[in-house]
């Protein structure tokens, strides 16, 4: 593609004032490079400039003017690439002339005047340009072909909505179910929570009319007593191997190996070949992850579905409510399955149970927490319930022993319903025991509303265990991904498999795959319609856009994705295990096999490869490295006591419209500092830094999202890699006999924009002490 | 603007609220590749949320969602926003909708760059709602500096108009239209979203919890805004009568809200709310202490009951079951909250600097449109009918999470309307 350049030096909001428009013209003039100037770029007058220049055919547009943020529609042009130099949040806004004065009539003469405003300008404008020439227009990736079919993982409530959902969107949806009947635990409940006015009755289950929808769907196909063997491939190209549960064969997903096997017996790490073999080992019969299985079915996009187990309530920490002990303490599940079948009797002699007390929390000592994995589903389903014995039984009774009744939003409306049975006794309070009372349980029970010492004769005594979701037994997605079967760090929500997104509940690390229902918290039933929906969508939406070739959240729509230079590479591995995504899966030697329909385009890759192989048609090693090389960097030779110059990598989710914000309130922060707009802090490549101390810029710093479980990073890992980079870059550092203090990484939140004056101005500081980097000149 | 308005009446859907569900909504079917038309009545999007400091439980800012929701919108040229705009009516039927938006003037128009000047120039102030009236703008302002579209408003309830102008006077760029009129448009549409959000109960409702008569009694928005770093007192915890930093601060759960006289259901939210907003006071406060007052928490789930037993590790925060029953002020401005400790079965009195009403959730706007609500407005789904869908806290009291799944599947709900024609 042949480039045409143009640049747009817009005056308007203090720009003209602050900046000598004409020396800053010098910039493209001197490359030759058609530059123009507006007061007010923004306006429709100003604008028409630009269409017309496009029409005679420029493609490179710098527009020297306002932040990127802002006025995005004005200056978006077709088959263009556009730069957007910041002076004015970046320049003019947060520096001012009174701190940094323009060069009187007299100074302007003066060769030792810093115009540290002038030449901020002007190295922006020089940085939007380098980039402008090292980056492409990006062209959609696309694959050979789309297979537009979604797989649902588990035929319970959640996923059969999901299903539904989707074939009336018009997509073929293949259920699979590991028992051999539809329905799930919404199957095997005697009667469901009432979600409407007046709350009062018990409803019948909803999935026995959702399996009758499911089934006369044409494009929907089930099948039942199957599993997932193996997902191969990538969003659009999913290569799925389906089995009966228990079945054994090569297509069973390989795992990575653990650990402990990654070493020799003297605990020395094992090279690639005893690695690679011992892996062979550990996977025996199954077929590598690269190979894909010929009688697999394809698939675009997955909705995960499997849902929860109910937990079980065992140890010392219960022993004191009698379970395991006492036939007749019983789990909620096990109460439902008893109700299920008819009336409620107890376990042990099949007598009829009239006084049952529902245990919502272990009440040991001090601590008011419910069960593991419970939430507000436990304690409706107490009331629920409660309200069976009261319908089996008119002289039935019903005691709900809790610590805190869960039932918020409109659900408490169900909760008042049930405060009017008079059978159905209500009480917070600390259960200290449950122990055999003839042929009877005597249920003991602290501080409770009706009394201090609560004694409660009882036939039956039920626990609330909580769901346990399925992913804390088995991957279940079983992932044929060099990074593993199951979803990264589920761990950190014990479990789950969640996004830990509050604002972007599906994003999980692995593309194309939605989690629905119990599997990603405790929900009710109507709580998993609602989020099998949201997931249907989720699989749809992926698949739209890998077909149009374009990334999914949270760089919905880019074209771009990263391109591999493979005569280069050395198999270390680094792309293929930081990548956030799993994205990539390596061959036996460690090339990366890359999967862009699983790219995420954070660039994470990019920063990780040492030998810089990975590029993104608008976002490379090059045009990075083109804008730090294009920083001016003041010596001696230029003025008697040169500027320091440090340049800072910022993180363009969070960090750079806080710098933004910064500049809109006028807050002040350095002028030495040259800012570099990154895709996310884990796409920064160490060699940026690198080369701009040894071009003689005085420090370096990272500017990004917060890591650790509570992480903000967009791309999830992408600042917790760079700060594993940076520390490492330590040593880089002290090869070139450099302080490992002129580089650092810095956490920002979006809102902290205030904090950012003291962030910047704190560091120059102390790389001012360090005294200017020795390589300055050479 | 005639042009946005010529896709087939089948292709596009009206989204009615930019708040968190409403762009979740937008978005994600816009980027399944719908075109989608989002009204919101406010001069900006992000709703409730924007007005928030931090998400429970992971005390991260909402703008940090809001941005990149924001870029989403910018990067995709299905979406059509209007802002200062009012859904006047729906009529029609699933599949073929026709809506009448009312374009209320902002009295600036596009050539606005937000570059400030006006606000310097124009002499009238108002309060800040934005702000729940803690501060005060000028009668020309921007919601927040994150304010999207970043673009100045005029609050023609207050300014002088043409008489003082100075405004427009400033503005090198003939941003300042003050004789502005309001404009109407009819769009068709495929599928219409509600989510049109929520608003916090009217706590001066609640004559024994003394909020509007005590300066030291406010509510849990107030608070998220006097927390909020781009705040009334740029996020630090003060209370109102005297800007003192409060030693003590009371927390009273469910005002307003599982009440017969006030709202009778519970708003889902304020319970985690007020634990979090306990992280707000700890964070400046280290030796604050911190009552709470509480029918029963409701933290459920791993999540929630995590932040909650974190929470309690905390000596200086104490919770009591009790439902706040009166309030009275004390000479110095602190003031005694009195609750009936319900297992102690006596009452028990607190005195402490500020208290904070967890005042509860009930729906925003009444829609003109045929839709059912239940007996508190809330709109209920009849997805038999379909074609109209409500999501978010439209539909129920619900969390920022809950909303965003709710919303994620409308917009499924929507398409499929779309794809039934």
């Amino acid at each position: 593609m042949s480039k045409k350049y143009g640049v747009y030096i817009c005056t308007g909001c203090g720009i003209g004032e602050a900046i000598d428009i004409e020396k800053l013209s010098d910039v493209p003039d001197e490359e030759g490079i058609k530059c123009t100037t507006n007061p007010f770029l923004c306006s429709k007058e100003g604008v028409e400039i630009l269409k017309k220049d496009v029409a005679d055919g420029t493609n490179m547009i710098a527009i020297a003017a306002c932040s990127r943020r802002v006025n995005f529609d004005v200056f978006r042009f077709d088959g263009c690439l556009v730069e957007r130099v910041n002076l004015r949040e970046q320049v003019v806004w947060s520096h001012s002339r009174e701190k940094y004065p323009a060069p009187t009539e007299e100074q302007k003469d003066d060769d030792d005047f810093v115009d540290h405003i002038q030449l901020m300008a002007e190295d922006y404008l020089k940085m939007g340009l380098a980039r402008l020439e090292k980056v492409e227009i990006p062209e959609a990736h696309q694959m050979e072909s789309v297979s537009k079919k979604i797989l649902v993982i588990g035929g319970g409530i959640t996923g059969l909505s999901s299903a539904i959902d989707a074939a009336k969107a018009g997509y073929d949806v293949t259920i699979i179910e590991k028992e051999a009947v539809l329905g799930g635990y919404a199957g095997k409940i005697r009667k469901q929570i009432p979600v409407v006015a007046p709350y009062e009755n018990l409803v019948n289950p909803v999935v026995e009319a959702k399996i009758k929808e499911a089934e006369a769907l044409s494009n929907i196909t089930i099948k039942t007593d199957t599993i997932v063997a193996r997902i191969a491939g990538e969003p659009g190209d999913f290569t799925v191997t389906l089995k009966k549960p228990g079945e054994k064969f090569e297509f069973d997903v390989p795992f990575p190996l653990p650990d402990e096997m990654k070493v020799d017996e003297d605990g020395k790490e094992l090279d690639v070949e005893q690695l690679n073999e011992v892996y062979k080992e550990f996977n025996k019969g199954k077929e590598d992850i690269l190979t894909f299985d010929p009688n697999g079915e394809k698939f675009g996009a997955v909705v995960l579905a499997a849902g929860w187990r109910p937990d079980t309530i065992e140890g010392d920490d219960y022993s004191h409510l009698g379970i395991g002990e006492l036939p007749d303490v019983i789990t909620n599940s096990q109460f439902e399955e008893i109700a299920a079948k008819g009336k409620i009797i107890k376990p042990s002699d099949g007598k009829e149970a009239k006084s049952v007390v529902f245990v919502q929390s272990p009440g040991k000592g001090e601590d008011d927490s419910d069960f593991k994995y419970c939430g507000s589903v436990t304690s409706l389903v107490s009331l629920k319930q409660a309200k069976y014995i009261r319908d089996d039984y008119e002289d039935g009774k019903a005691y709900v022993i809790y610590q805190h009744m869960r039932t918020p939003g409109l659900q408490e409306n169900f909760y008042k319903s049930i405060q009017q049975d008079d059978g159905i006794f209500l009480t917070k309070g600390e259960v200290a025991s449950v122990s055999k009372n003839g042929n009877g349980l005597i249920v003991e029970a602290d501080n409770t509303l009706l009394g201090e010492k609560l004694k409660i004769k009882a036939d039956l005594v039920v626990l609330a265990a909580g769901m346990v979701p399925v992913t804390v037994d088995d991957p279940v997605i079983n992932l044929a991904y060099r990074q593993g079967p199951g979803f990264r760090d589920n761990d950190i929500y014990d479990g789950y498999a969640d996004s830990n997104f509050i604002c972007f509940p599906y994003e999980t690390q692995r593309t194309g795959i939605y989690a629905a229902g119990c599997i990603r918290r405790s929900m009710t039933i109507e709580e998993s319609v609602e989020d099998a929906s949201g997931a249907a969508l989720k699989a749809i939406q992926c698949i739209d856009s890998v077909t149009r070739g374009v990334a999914v959240h949270p760089r919905s729509g880019d074209m771009t994705f990263p391109d591999f230079f493979f005569q280069r590479c050395t198999q270390c591995k680094r792309c293929t295990e930081e990548c956030p995504f799993g994205a990539l899966d390596d061959d036996e030697k460690g090339t990366p096999k890359p999967n862009p329909a699983r790219c995420r385009r954070c660039g994470t890759c990019m920063g990780a490869c040492p030998e810089r192989i990975i590029n993104f048609a608008d976002y490379s090693i090059d045009s990075i490295g083109s804008q730090v090389k294009a920083v001016g960097v003041p010596s001696e030779d230029d003025y008697d006591e040169p500027p320091l110059r440090i340049l800072a990598l910022v993180c363009e989710n969070d960090a750079l419209p806080a710098l933004d914000i910064a500049g809109m309130n006028k807050l002040q922060y350095s002028a030495d500092v040259r800012i570099i707009p990154v895709r996310c802090l884990g796409s920064v490549n160490v060699i940026w830094i690198k080369d701009a101390l040894a071009q003689g810029m005085d420090g370096a710093f990272l500017l990004g999202c917060k890591h650790g479980d509570d992480y903000q990073c967009h791309f999830v890992k992408g600042s917790e890699l760079a700060s594993i980079r940076m520390k490492k870059i330590g040593d880089a550092l002290s090869s070139l006999a450099l302080e490992e203090e002129r580089v650092t990484q810095f956490e920002i939140a979006i809102d902290e924009y205030d904090k950012l004056p003291e962030m910047i101005n704190s560091f120059v500081e102390e790389v001012e002490a360090l005294g200017p980097n020795p390589f300055k000149g050479f | 603007m005639t042009k946005d308005n010529t896709s087939p009446a089948n292709g596009s859907i009206l989204v009615v609220g930019g708040g968190i569900s409403g762009l979740t909504t937008t978005l994600e079917a816009a980027e399944a590749g719908y075109e989608v038309f989002l009204v919101e009545n406010k001069p900006y999007l992000g709703g409730r949320v924007s007005q928030l400091n931090q998400y429970f439980p992971k005390l991260c800012p909402p703008t940090c969602g809001l941005e990149i929701n924001f870029k989403r919108i910018k990067d995709n040229r299905k979406i059509k926003v209007f802002t200062m705009a009012e859904v006047e009516k729906v009529e029609g039927s699933p599949g073929n909708y026709n809506a009448t938006i009312k374009l209320n003037p902002r009295l600036i128009n596009e050539n606005c760059t937000a570059c400030g000047e006006c606000v310097d120039v124009c002499p009238v102030e108002r309060k800040n709602d934005f702000n729940f009236d803690m501060d005060n703008t000028k009668a020309v302002y921007k919601a927040s500096e994150m304010a999207f579209p970043m673009r100045y408003t005029i609050d023609s309830s207050v300014c002088k108009g043409s008489e003082c102008g100075k405004c427009a006077d400033v503005c090198k760029y003939n941003a300042v239209e003050l004789n502005m009129e309001s404009k109407t448009l009819n769009i068709q549409v495929g599928a219409v979203v509600w989510s049109t959000g929520w608003k916090p109960y009217d706590a001066e409702q609640i004559d024994n919890l003394g909020f509007g008569k005590h300066k030291n009694i406010i509510t849990n928005m107030m608070m998220e805004r006097l927390s909020a770093p781009n705040g009334p007192t740029k996020g630090e915890i003060i209370r109102p009568s005297d800007k003192k930093a409060p030693e003590s601060v009371v927390f009273v759960q469910c005002a307003g809200s599982r009440d017969e006289n006030h709202l009778t259901y519970c708003s889902y939210i304020c319970c985690m709310a007020s634990l979090k907003q306990a992280t707000y006071v700890r964070a400046q406060y280290p030796e604050a202490k911190i009552y709470i007052f509480y029918i029963d928490l409701r933290t459920p789930g791993q999540k929630y009951e995590k932040f909650y037993k974190n929470l309690k590790e905390d000596e200086n925060v104490f919770f009591i079951k009790g439902k706040v029953a009166e309030v009275t002020e004390e000479p110095d401005g602190s003031i005694t909250v009195v609750a009936e400790d319900t297992i102690a079965g006596e009452k028990v009195r607190q005195t402490a600097d500020m208290v904070i009403l967890a005042t509860g959730m009930q729906p925003a706007a009444k829609p003109h449109a045929d839709l059912k609500v239940n007996e508190d407005g809330f709109i209920i789904n009849d997805f038999e009918k379909g074609g109209m869908f409500a999501a978010g806290c439209a539909n129920k009291p619900a969390d920022v999470v809950s909303s965003n799944q709710n919303a994620t599947g409308m917009a499924l709900k929507a398409i499929q309307t779309l794809v039934k024609r």
